[in-house]
């Protein structure tokens, strides 16, 4: 990396730090959360804080690509897919659904273990790794395997789905901290992938309530290992 | 350039005309043509690598060598023959009810989406294209396999999206470790994630980054292929689309989702200079040939029981790549073809058998030979020809991998061994009882197109007995650059 990047960085390193703090946090907070509602609510969130630090690292190395990507994020994960979401679940009426979650501590603790593993995971990259971001390698690591464990203990349709988009969160996060960003027509490829992914899955939930009256996967299960 | 766009916009177009008029009776027949047109784009396209060597086009994003010219030639050729298939196949499905004529549209139109994301999947030189389209891919045969709209298709279709969704998302960061590993070598405007680009450069990608990331590139791209312990969604996905939809995900799919695998080792094996991938292979391909092979036994299904059987070939060809070594990959890729043509010819035959037996549940599926020779028969030897029985390809090709391996991993050919004999025993009893005996099912309402069966079966007795020389070089090229 050039050398003007380890200039006058700290205000802006610290803002992104505390973004990745504030996404794991999200990442812990949505493993937890019951509410279908308020789950759609923090994925929002999360992708706001995702845009904020796409955009300060954006601005801070004067990437120009990363201020479009900043923008897809923007329109697509704070605006158009909770915008989806919420249309989804007023129309199924799972709106207030409040989902029985078991042994949330233990999913907390296990939580905790990923987030340690990532860590040591992310190490030997980000003692390599030359961008302003690098510390927060480790993090997206996390929030991407968060979402993964989100997506195991959920037996919820709609809940399966959000860790889904959250662990792509994720993957955004750690290309943004890595590297400053994936080439832009990749990034559109993906952005493009999550919201056809999404409209599909949209049609589905309205399939899978009709064929199983409900949208509990855990109702599923007729195809049995002979 | 002009044959590769048109093996691209060719897809690509059918799929936009079939979303319009995909209701109409025509719509069988723009899809045959549109495939044919493909193959035939895909066969000018192989000529004019194999006579000026490799292509590199659209601003590098798009590029053509001896090993991914052949899947995509191979890939146009199955698209076409099991277009063929499907014309008197989704008729019959649509005369018994159980498809209207929009889901006969959205068959059309996906079934040649899919053929273009897979087409884009093998000739794009931008590994993130490569995620990209195998993204779409999925998300395609999602709606493919969740046709029928029945309690277990949507069961089957949620279960490969979420199970192909997440793993797919681990190949994403390991695309992501790939990138930022090149970035340093290659700059931020040097292509890091152009394969020819990082080909080139890959001596000088860093070890420990490179084998962080194929670990998360075989997980992620090995759900696709079928690897286990990822397997889960493949039985299900295979039993409840419909059976041209089968024959493409056994004989397609899985290949260029292997292919995407094999991509990457080539640039791991380059950076580390270990066998690393190559062991990692071994040890999820030696996994995926052994475990489907005691599930075989236990199948009721016939569709299931051929794509378990799917994941064993996957197994052994992985098995194959992770060998490395001009003969090991030369089986492979020999194996990938023939394992391609011999299954989706048995999904030919097991679709009408199904319609004709009215159920897929084999107890009930008799005397298939009796009341149509042709199914039958091709179904008996379409089971000769994949249990790697001579003189069939395939019987070449795990001839050429198991030599191999008493050679170089003696300790593997046991296993190997074992789980060939355990797979033949379960596989050839069931498929006895299905083309014998006395018929129980009714007669097609319409006549089975049963060419595309003995054409696959034709061609792999051919590569059993003969390998025409310019494709015995060709493998050897793309073996060559596996390594």
């Amino acid at each position: 990396m050039s050398p003007s990047l380890s200039q006058g960085i700290p205000l802006a390193s610290q803002v992104i730090n505390l973004c990745a703090a504030i996404m794991l946090l999200i990442g812990f907070a949505m493993l937890a959360q019951r509410r279908v509602l308020t789950l759609i609510n923090l994925f929002m969130l999360q992708g706001f804080v995702l845009f904020v630090s796409t955009l300060i690292v954006a601005l801070t190395t004067k990437q120009n690509h990363l201020l479009w990507s900043a923008g897809l994020t923007l329109l697509l994960k704070v605006i158009a897919l909770p915008y989806i979401l919420h249309r989804l679940i007023r129309r199924l009426s799972v709106k207030w659904d409040i989902e029985t979650l078991l042994n949330i501590p233990t999913t907390m603790l296990i939580g905790i273990a990923l987030v340690i593993i990532s860590f040591n995971v992310a190490q030997p990259i980000s003692q390599i790794s030359g961008t302003i971001t690098r510390a927060t390698i480790g993090i997206a690591l996390a929030c991407v395997l968060l979402a993964f464990l989100m997506m195991i203990t959920r037996s919820k349709a709609v809940p399966q789905v959000i860790a889904f988009l959250a662990m792509e969160n994720g993957l955004f996060f750690a290309a943004t901290s890595a590297t400053y960003g994936m080439p832009m027509v990749v990034e559109l490829g993906i952005a493009l992938d999550v919201l056809v992914g999404m409209v599909i899955l949209g049609v589905f939930f309205f399939q899978i309530r009709e064929q199983f009256d409900s949208l509990d996967i855990r109702h599923m299960e007729r195809i049995k290992e002979e | 350039m002009i044959e590769l766009a048109l093996v691209l916009a060719i897809p690509l177009a059918a799929a936009v005309l079939l979303a319009l008029f995909g209701h109409y009776r025509v719509a069988a027949d723009i899809n045959s043509a549109g495939s044919l047109l493909t193959l035939v784009a895909a066969g000018m396209l192989t000529i004019r690598v194999i006579s000026e060597g490799p292509l590199v086009v659209l601003d590098e994003q798009f590029f053509v060598d001896p090993l991914n010219v052949f899947l995509i030639a191979l890939t146009a050729l199955v698209g076409f023959t099991t277009s063929l298939f499907s014309r008197p196949y989704m008729r019959i499905e649509h005369d018994h009810g159980r498809l209207s004529a929009s889901r006969l549209r959205l068959y059309h139109s996906m079934f040649q989406m899919f053929m273009c994301t897979m087409l884009v999947a093998l000739s794009t030189n931008n590994l993130g294209i490569l995620w990209v389209a195998m993204e779409a891919a999925t998300l395609t045969t999602v709606l493919l396999v969740a046709l029928y709209r029945t309690p277990s298709s949507l069961e089957a279709a949620w279960k490969y999206f979420i199970l192909c969704g997440v793993g797919i998302a681990q190949a994403l960061f390991g695309t992501i470790l790939i990138y930022f590993a090149a970035e340093r070598v290659l700059g931020p405007l040097g292509g890091a994630l152009l394969w020819t680009h990082l080909d080139v450069v890959k001596g000088g990608l860093e070890p420990t980054v490179l084998s962080l990331a194929f670990v998360f590139l075989i997980v992620g791209y090995g759900t696709k292929t079928g690897l286990v312990p990822l397997h889960n969604w493949l039985p299900d996905a295979h039993a409840e689309g419909p059976t041209p939809v089968s024959a493409v995900l056994s004989g397609l799919l899985l290949n260029v989702a292997l292919y995407a695998i094999v991509r990457c080792k080539v640039l791991v094996d380059g950076a580390l200079g270990t066998h690393f991938a190559g062991n990692l292979m071994m040890g999820f391909g030696l996994l995926t040939v052994v475990v489907p092979a005691f599930y075989l036994s236990r199948q009721k299904d016939v569709k299931r029981l051929f794509g378990y059987s799917s994941i064993e070939h996957m197994g052994l060809i992985t098995f194959a790549f992770g060998m490395g070594g001009p003969v090991a990959s030369f089986a492979g890729l020999l194996h990938m073809t023939v394992h391609s043509l011999t299954k989706s010819a048995i999904f030919f035959a097991v679709g009408h058998a199904a319609q004709m037996a009215g159920t897929q549940i084999i107890d009930n599926i008799k005397g298939l030979i009796k009341q149509s020779p042709t199914i039958g028969w091709g179904l008996m030897l379409g089971a000769l020809a994949i249990l790697g029985m001579p003189p069939f390809g395939v019987f070449t090709s795990e001839f050429m991998i198991l030599t191999t391996a008493i050679k170089h991993y003696p300790w593997a050919t046991p296993i190997l061994l074992t789980a060939l004999g355990v797979a033949f025993a379960a596989m050839f009893g069931k498929v006895q009882g299905m083309v014998f005996g006395e018929p129980t099912g009714r007669p097609l309402s319409h006549n089975p197109a049963l060419l595309p069966v003995f054409l696959h079966l034709g061609l792999v007795l051919m590569l059993g007995l003969w390998i025409p020389p310019y494709l015995a070089e060709w493998y050897r090229q793309a073996a060559r650059l596996i390594g």
